[in-house]
Formats: C-alpha cells, sequence, structure tokens
C-alpha cells in the first residue's frame, strides 16, 4: 500500500500505581493540567462546538443569547424601575450589567456540575487530561458572555453612558473568574459526577444567591447595617470587582480582600479534591 | 522494529464501585451478580472484581490476544493499558505512542462536516497544526468523501458513516496498538481495503494487543494469547497452545465453529 498512514501519534509516557503518595498525586494533578494547557486548541474548539450546536440552524445563531438577555433586561428594568421607584437611566444600566455578569455566574455554576459527565463518551475512550474539559466549560461561557456584551453595549449607549478607562480596572476581576471557574469545574465537574443529586442543589442555592446578591436590586437599597453583611457574601465581592470599575463606583479595599480571599479558599479546596479524585473520575462517570 | 515500547502491568486490580441505581449500573449489577463476582469493599460499597491481580509484560514486537466470553473483563484491561481506567490495585507503566480502537465514534460529531470531523480528531490527539492537512488528506481519500466532506456527517449515508469511522480510526501510527474486537466485526468494515489498511497499521506497531471473539483472527495476527475469565487470568502463553485450550473449553461458543 502507497498510500501509507503517515501521521504518528504524539509520544507518551505513563506510569500510575494505586499506592500514590499525595506528592505523587499532586504531581499527576498538576501534570493534568499541564497536559489540558497544551491542548488548549481542543478546548478552544469544543467549546466553539457548543454553542455553535445550541443554536444549530438557526439564523441568528448564538445572538438568540443577546435578543433573550436584551429583552429580559428590558422589562425586568422597566418593571423594577417602577417598582422600587428609581429613575431608569439610573437603574437600567446597572441592571443590564449585572444580570449579564450574573447570568454568566449562574450558567458557569451549573454546566460545572456537568463538565465531566458530558464527556463520558471520550474520557471512557481515550486518555484525556481532564482539565481540557474544565477549559471547554469556560471558553463556552465565555463565549456566551461575550454575546451578551452587546446589551450592556447598547443600554450604555442608549442613556449615553461611557465607563471610561477606569473600566480596564474590571480585567483583572474577569482574570479572578476565569481562574475561579476552571477550579470550580474541577471540583464539581468531579464531585456531580459521584453523587448525581448534587446539581439540583447547586441550582437551587444558585437561585437564593440571586435573590442574597444585589444583582436586580442595588446595594445602597439596604442601608449601611446591610451593606456590612454583604462582605459575607463571596458573590457580592466577586461580582463586585468586575462590575464596580465598570460603573464607575469606587470598590472597597476589603471587597478586593474579599474576593480574593474567597477565590484562594475555593482554589485550595477543589485542588484538594482533585487531586484525590483525579483518577477515580473515570469509574464515576 | 528497534525500539522501546513497553507496557508492564503488575498486580493490577481493578473494581468498579456501584454507585447510581440507574439502570445501567442495575444491569451490570445484575450480570456480575449472575457470574459471582458481586461483593463489597470495606466501606460497605457494592462493587463489581472487573481484573484480579493481572500481571503482564509486554515489550517491542510482541502480538497479544486477548480472549474470554463476554464480561470477562478484555476490553477494561485494554482500558487500563490506555490509562484510562487507573488501577485501584497494582500499577501499569506504558512507554511509547499509543492508539486505543475503543469507539468507533470516538468525538464524531454528526452535525459537523466530514473536515471538521477529521480536524476535531487531530486536535483530540494533540497533533501539531502542521499535520492537519496531511490526515485530513489521508482520512478523505480513504472514506472516499470526495464533495461530502464538506456536507454534515448527519446527511452521509451509513456506509459512509462507517468508512469516515474507520479511516479516523486508523489515521493515526501508534508505537502501541490496543484493538478492541468491534474493529473486526461486521462485513461491511472488512472490505478488502479496510483489511490492508488495518494490517499496515497491525505491522506498523511495535506491540499490538488485540480482544476479540474470533479465534480465526487472533491466531493470525497474535503470537501470544491470554485468556480471561471474569477478570481473572486462566491460560497465558503461546497462540496456538492457549487458543486450543481455550476453544476446547467452550465448544458452545461461536468461536468454536469458525475455529
Amino acid at each position: 500500500m502507497s498510500s501509507a498512514v503517515t501521521t504518528i501519534a504524539p509520544a507518551m509516557e505513563l506510569s500510575l500505581r494505586a499506592d500514590m503518595t499525595l506528592g505523587t498525586r499532586n504531581r499527576y494533578a498538576i501534570d493534568d493540567i499541564a497536559a489540558g494547557l497544551r491542548l488548549w486548541r481542543l478546548s478552544w474548539a469544543l467549546g466553539w462546538l457548543d454553542i455553535r450546536l445550541r443554536y444549530r440552524g438557526s439564523m441568528l445563531g448564538p445572538f438568540w443569547l443577546t435578543i433573550s438577555t436584551g429583552v429580559m433586561v428590558g422589562s425586568l428594568g422597566l418593571l423594577y424601575s417602577t417598582l422600587f421607584k428609581i429613575n431608569v437611566r439610573d437603574y437600567l444600566p446597572f441592571l443590564a450589567l449585572s444580570q449579564v455578569l450574573w447570568g454568566f455566574l449562574a450558567a458557569l455554576v451549573s454546566e460545572a456540575c456537568t463538565t465531566f459527565t458530558e464527556a463520558e463518551g471520550v474520557i471512557r475512550s481515550v486518555r484525556m487530561p481532564f482539565f481540557v474539559f474544565s477549559m471547554r466549560a469556560l471558553i463556552r461561557n465565555a463565549i456566551a458572555l461575550a454575546h451578551n456584551i452587546v446589551v450592556i453595549v447598547v443600554v450604555f449607549a442608549v442613556f449615553g453612558i461611557w465607563p471610561g478607562w477606569e473600566a480596564l480596572v474590571a480585567l483583572p476581576g474577569l482574570a479572578l473568574w476565569a481562574v475561579d471557574a476552571l477550579a470550580l469545574t474541577l471540583m464539581l465537574g468531579a464531585f456531580c459526577a459521584r453523587f448525581r443529586d448534587i446539581q439540583p442543589i447547586v441550582n437551587s442555592v444558585m437561585q437564593i444567591a440571586f435573590f442574597l446578591t444585589p444583582v436586580i436590586w442595588k446595594p445602597d437599597q439596604l442601608g449601611p447595617s446591610g451593606i456590612a453583611k454583604l462582605a459575607f457574601n463571596p458573590f457580592f465581592d466577586l461580582l463586585e470587582i468586575v462590575r464596580g470599575p465598570i460603573l464607575g463606583s469606587p470598590i472597597a479595599s476589603t471587597t478586593w480582600l474579599g474576593a480574593i480571599g474567597y477565590s484562594v479558599a475555593l482554589c485550595a479546596i477543589s485542588w484538594g479534591f482533585f487531586v484525590r479524585a483525579r483518577g477515580r473520575v473515570t469509574f464515576w462517570i | 522494529m528497534a525500539s522501546n515500547a513497553l507496557i508492564d502491568v503488575e498486580h493490577v486490580s481493578v473494581l468498579f464501585p456501584l454507585y447510581h441505581g440507574s439502570s445501567r449500573s442495575l444491569k451490570k449489577m445484575v450480570l456480575a451478580a449472575a457470574s459471582g463476582r458481586l461483593g463489597r469493599d470495606q466501606q460497605q460499597r457494592v462493587v463489581v472484581r472487573a481484573l484480579t491481580d493481572i500481571n503482564l509484560h509486554l515489550q517491542s514486537g510482541d502480538r497479544l490476544g486477548l480472549v474470554g466470553s463476554n464480561g470477562a473483563g478484555k476490553t477494561t484491561l485494554l482500558r487500563v493499558m490506555a490509562g484510562i481506567y487507573e488501577p485501584v490495585l497494582g500499577r501499569l507503566r506504558v512507554r511509547g505512542s499509543l492508539n486505543a480502537l475503543l469507539d468507533p465514534n470516538l468525538g464524531m460529531n454528526m452535525e459537523l462536516t466530514g473536515r471538521e470531523n477529521i480536524l476535531l480528531r487531530g486536535l483530540y490527539n494533540g497533533l501539531p497544526r502542521s499535520a492537519l492537512p496531511r490526515l485530513e488528506e489521508d482520512v478523505a481519500e480513504f472514506a472516499e468523501l470526495s464533495h461530502f466532506i464538506d456536507l454534515p456527517v448527519r446527511i452521509y449515508s451509513a456506509g459512509m458513516v462507517v468508512r469516515l469511522g474507520f479511516a479516523l480510526a486508523t489515521a493515526i501510527k501508534p508505537q502501541i496498538l490496543l484493538m478492541d474486537e468491534w474493529f473486526l466485526a461486521g462485513d461491511a468494515v472488512f472490505l478488502e481495503k479496510a483489511r490492508l489498511r488495518l494490517e499496515e497499521m497491525v505491522r506498523g506497531a511495535d506491540i499490538l494487543v488485540l480482544s476479540s471473539h474470533q479465534a480465526e483472527i487472533v491466531r493470525s495476527w497474535c503470537s501470544r494469547v491470554l485468556w480471561l475469565d471474569q477478570g481473572q487470568v486462566i491460560a497465558d502463553g503461546p497462540a496456538d497452545e492457549v487458543l486450543d485450550q481455550y476453544l476446547g473449553s467452550v465448544p458452545a461458543q461461536p468461536v468454536a465453529a469458525l475455529a
């Protein structure tokens, strides 16, 4: 046969043992992440694919995301500005931004639960770094967020608001979100593969968090004592470090400290869990 | 074939925990109960012992066939060697590039075009960007997609889907080739052309591990045979010897008719 297959599989070396020390387990978890990062093009392709397939055959494609978010923000904005008796001009930009950012967080947390179970077929037929699926979940949700940004831009434009260059301070906040998202998908992905009833619990927790976090209401509606209590809500700190700079409201250093503190805790817990669970996830899905 | 490819399986056991009350697990549980492999581990979880204390050393040039009835642990052993199931007891060492032909439709998405599926497969295998055009050309040519390559796989004929799956699976040359029996099943797949391609791939591999019901194929391709039953090694040795023993013990099975 002259039409010989010339594509050669990349070299591989594998050494696995059941009685691994914690140090070895840590090394394997690090290897998983390093190997996952090297496959970033796969994660990218899978993330895009998820979005494309979700809106397959529809004329507007992923812009349905934008439209549904826009309609929701518009109707909620009119309703609540009437209910809360706030000026639409003050309220709608706040709501558009909050709603889009919260939509990202909520979808990410919920989808984190199926990070590994949705890739069951692949995981069971080829050795693949688990981090690839974490990055896929992050990329998929980041793409959805990018589509929804249009809503924010339109609302800001309608009310003639220009956040100024200070808005760029939101970028480190978004970077922190990305790290948290990857940590969360690794942990919840493995945890929900093991315990299938976690996802409904996570979803109801997020529902409660939605009401307890200033997303559709403004923090100053709580009064000073209420604002102090908000510091105990991790979602508030994390939301505020991205939302504050864009709205031009100053961020307290405690908010940044809180956001970093909660993130470090999340990463530590996720890491501890992932190091232990990595070799077992295949058996769970 | 001077290469340092190697598979080392030492005292490997694999236990499947049964956590979920899903029908799939229930089915497994019933099957396992029927074959007396249902037990409980230290934490009182119900587990299935899929493999018990497997020892195996393979090096360059080895051609191993796995035989045994359904549920004997053949596919599980392949998955262990591929690094998919990490051993619960014992250790595993693998050196050399590896391709496990376990799932005929791995990563194949019906909504994507043939070309996109080929590129996706390249990405799954961690190929560098420069290798992708060659891969695309090779697969498209073998699967005879011609102008269908830019149409979604959904509209392909059944034959085209099979050809594409086969071409994709055999498009990447490994040092270690792990092959499950589905790959040899079905006359449609076994066109002369597919057979040639597969044989070339098998010849090109330093180590072959083939799991099959068909004794004839194992006999012609493998020099050594491992007979598994209920996750345990019954016999391990030269192909003819073990196959005769295996076929002698299971006259009722269709494999006997083939031999």
